[in-house]
């Protein structure tokens, strides 16, 4: 069927390099999204809780006026943090995906292939920034249809979609690592439900750092959320960015790019375990 | 004068524990190139154990496991160039089409475009699956899945392939199908195979060589046929299994193997 001799001089798959890499990365999230197009309905039981949150919440708070956002209605403060939570929850629950391909043979599979760890985790990760792309579609409608004022500027927008893609990285990749730890569905959603309120409340998606106390301060500036959601602020609303951003925005794409580096280093060192 | 090519296959006083149970004890064993071997034993024996070793899944505890001469630890991406390996779980995609399953593997092996469109057509004629290569997997029966597994394995052309009961929950009529994939790929004298069995019947009908274990430890190893004439002139491999293996009260592990095999089998239906 296919000539020995020449099987081991030259084995099927072409050298390494980025081109592969990136092939092998790609090839990883594009069987991800290929299910995704197939089973939509996720899409639309995820736009429930934001839709809670704008209409509900946004809606009654801003009537309060209990939240100083510097000249800038509630509600639009408010869209960049429901949109980067709603961003958080799919990525966070990422992982489940290797866990059961784990239950399955399919990641022993993966994992017996010459692809490096690193594509296999950079190519669920990236899955995860795609449907978070999806789901940042769907907050950025309902908050038109809300009456919010966004910045449409082709620049400002292609920047928010690399916040959404590097802040879905960053937890997908962190959701990788804890699946690799825990290793059963149960443990994991339990992690999962455990750590999303946690760093929703510690960031500035509700209010901004300058109400919290001063350890809270701390802690969300520990938080990618923070970075991400302060990125998305300058971005996204029609004012001076300064008037709802305070960190910067190189440092805000600099601490999610370090940040997604790192984790997609530890996820590849721990991403044998799955198998084991 | 040229050296003799190493062996498919290596082990030397392989070892591997998980805590206190010693899954691989102290097994050496060498396949040469071209054969089909069963590896032997009962839930529990260990085979899965060693495939994870060789398919580089698994880090030995002490010992060596080396591919064509490749070392499973110190040469692990040389290894996984060389190998195809089909779990013991179902490892097809069932969210994905039969096609979509096949590119997958051709792109995580990054076979250029041409040879991939190739081979994955060949792949589907071969397995007989042209119909359904557009179908979810999970219509698929468990005979059509374990044959797209193992399409999806030999796509990059694998020096030796590794089959982890390749038959387990299958119905009569797919293990037969199965069975003369095995026997293709043999036939093509193009790749050496361990597959992992406990079935004696498929043994005997696939295998050149058979090694068998017994919690953990080689206990007996060669062709059927010379297995057989050692116990005595009208011996069955099944005779040669039961003299050489202990009772299944005590096997250490069982119940947690019967009860992953079993649902295998549901999942195969
Ligand atoms: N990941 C693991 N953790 C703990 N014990 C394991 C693990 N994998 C296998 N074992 C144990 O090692 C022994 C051999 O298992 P295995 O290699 O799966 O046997 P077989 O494939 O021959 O049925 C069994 O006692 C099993 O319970
Ligand atoms: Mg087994």
């Amino acid at each position: 069927m296919w000539p020995t001799a020449s099987a081991e001089s030259a084995p099927g798959g072409r050298g390494g390099g980025a081109a592969a890499f990136a092939r092998q990365t790609f090839a990883v999230a594009e069987m991800e999204l290929r299910k995704l197009r197939r089973d939509p309905t996720e899409l639309a039981t995820r736009a429930v809780q934001p839709i809670l949150w704008l209409v509900v919440f946004g809606e009654v708070m801003a009537r309060a006026r209990l939240i100083d956002t510097g000249g800038t209605s509630y509600l639009a403060f408010l869209v960049p943090g429901v949109l980067a939570q709603s961003v958080l929850f799919i990525a966070i629950f990422n992982g489940i995906s290797v866990i059961w391909e784990r239950d399955l043979g399919i990641i022993h599979k993966f994992l017996a292939s010459p692809a490096p760890r690193t594509a296999l985790v950079l190519g669920k990760a990236l899955s995860g920034g795609a449907r978070a792309l999806v789901q940042a579609i769907v907050v950025l409608l309902l908050a038109v249809l809300l009456g919010v004022r966004l910045s449409w500027s082709p620049l400002h927008l292609s920047g928010a979609v690399a916040l959404v893609l590097l802040g879905a990285m960053v937890f997908s990749s962190f959701s990788l690592s804890v699946a690799c730890i825990v290793k059963t569905r149960e443990r994991f959603m339990g992690v999962g439900q455990v750590l999303t309120m946690p760093l929703f409340f510690a960031s500035n998606a509700i209010y901004p750092t300058s109400l919290m106390p001063g350890w809270l301060k701390v802690v969300s500036h520990l938080n990618p959320l923070t970075y991400q959601i302060d990125g998305l602020r300058a971005l996204l609303l029609p004012v001076p960015a300064a008037t709802v951003a305070h960190i910067g925005l190189a440092s805000d794409y600099g601490v999610l790019a370090v940040t997604l580096l790192a984790l997609v280093a530890v996820a590849a060192q721990l991403y044998p375990n799955i198998a084991r | 004068m040229p050296m003799p090519a190493p062996p498919a296959i290596a082990l030397e006083q392989l070892v591997r524990r998980f805590g206190p149970v010693t899954a691989v004890d102290h097994v050496s064993l060498a396949i040469g190139r071209g054969v089909v071997c069963g590896l032997l034993g009962r839930n529990g024996a260990g085979k899965t154990t060693i495939v994870k070793i060789l398919t580089t899944l698994l880090p030995p505890t002490s010992g060596s496991a080396r591919v064509c001469g490749c070392d499973v630890l110190r040469s692990a991406t040389e290894v996984r160039r060389l190998i195809g390996y089909v779990p013991q779980a179902l490892s097809a995609d069932a969210e994905l089409t039969g096609y979509e399953n096949l590119l997958v593997m051709a792109k995580l092996y990054d076979l250029p475009r041409g040879v991939r469109a190739q081979r994955i057509e060949e792949a589907l004629a071969l397995m007989g699956l042209e119909h359904a290569a557009h179908r979810l997997v999970h219509t698929y029966s468990g005979g059509m899945i374990r044959s797209l597994e193992i399409a999806q394995s030999t796509l990059h052309r694998p020096t030796v392939l590794f089959l982890d009961e390749p038959t387990v929950g299958l119905d009569p009529l797919a293990r037969q199908t199965v069975w003369q994939h095995i026997a293709r790929l043999k036939e093509s004298q193009s790749c050496t195979i361990l597959l992992t069995t406990h079935y004696m019947d498929e043994a005997e009908h696939l295998c050149d060589e058979v090694a068998i274990l017994d919690q953990g430890r080689l206990v007996a190893s060669g062709s059927p046929q010379a297995l057989e004439r050692s116990l005595g002139p009208s011996a069955t491999l099944d005779e040669v299994f039961t003299h050489f293996t202990q009772g299944e009260a005590e096997v250490a592990g069982a119940y947690d193997e019967t009860s992953r095999t079993r649902h295998v089998a549901d999942r195969l239906g």
